[in-house]
């Protein structure tokens, strides 16, 4: 596929697309297109480095737990289940 | 979905009152079902009491558990429904974000369609971001993120929660929440891309001139 003929991805479109692409379910023949305009575009490069860096930031927010007197309930709740 | 053997053997441990895995289970998962509980609900408290709710359900029937699905997907569809019905009978009068519809970054920062050169291309590009990653974990940073989440729609939260907080795979995620492939990216995508537009504005409004 020469992407050179293919239509310009227009920065409006590829930010719509960005999801798509980074799950890679975009088709060959958009996908050509996104990476082809990411190579010229540094504005889109950007914005696509950002979306990258939100998902990391995202993915490091502290984790949850319940508190230790719910668990201890809950196990106590299982001992009683399990001898039934 | 497939059970592994892995699957096979915890499920059989637990049903033969093994407190070593349920223990492993209940400190394992609780932080993910707390974490969609809250995508729902304000209270942190009525969200813990959610997933003791959900335990609950999940002991009162899993000698009944046919292994349809996963055992975690399960547990986690569990909380989800109980979760829902709870903010459903609390109603907050939340409004809805008008996000559903338009595009993800507002039509203002690109060239109109038609111009002579450029169209549809940026006009004013994405601000500049701090150069060490970790800025976006600092404190201020940090609290945007969970401004921006707290301000999303439950059904683009619960989305952003298992695949981005938790880590869940898109199938995975399609299962627990009931949603089809493209529902699922569409939801995450307006999701991520709102944390994005947050943390841009926030980026502009501290950048040193």
């Amino acid at each position: 596929m020469n992407v050179d003929d293919l239509p310009e991805l227009p920065c409006r479109e590829l930010v719509e697309l960005v999801t798509d692409y980074l799950e890679d379910r975009l088709s060959p023949r958009d996908r050509a297109r996104f990476e082809a305009h990411i190579a010229e575009c540094e504005y889109c490069d950007t914005y696509l480095e950002q979306m990258r860096q939100t998902i990391r930031a995202l993915g490091r927010l502290p984790e949850e737990s319940l508190a230790p007197e719910a668990r201890d309930a809950l196990l106590s709740a299982y001992g009683n289940w399990s001898r039934r | 979905m497939r059970r592994s053997f892995e699957e096979d053997a915890l499920l059989e441990a637990l049903l033969k009152g093994d407190e070593r895995i349920f223990t492993e289970l209940v400190e394992g998962w609780s932080g993910t079902m707390l974490r969609v509980a809250l995508s729902h609900l304000d209270s942190r408290a009525v969200a813990e009491e959610v997933v003791q709710e959900a335990w609950l359900i999940v002991l009162r029937d899993l000698r009944r558990f046919e292994c349809r699905s996963a055992l975690r997907t399960w547990v986690l569809g569990v909380v989800i429904n109980l979760a829902r019905s709870r903010a459903r009978a609390e109603r907050r009068s939340l409004p809805m974000p008008a996000d559903a519809v338009g595009p993800v970054v507002e039509g203002a920062r690109f060239r109109p369609a038609g111009a002579a050169r450029w169209s549809q291309h940026w006009a004013v590009g994405p601000v500049h971001w701090p150069a060490p990653e970790e800025e976006l974990l600092a404190g201020e940073a940090r609290e945007v993120i969970l401004a921006a989440i707290r301000g999303l729609s439950p059904s683009q939260r619960e989305v952003l929660v298992l695949r981005d907080l938790e880590g869940l795979t898109a199938t995975e995620t399609c299962n627990v929440l009931g949603l089809t492939d493209t529902n699922q990216r569409v939801l995450l995508h307006r999701a991520r891309s709102r944390v994005r537009n947050a943390l841009e504005r926030h980026f502009e409004a501290t950048e040193v001139t």
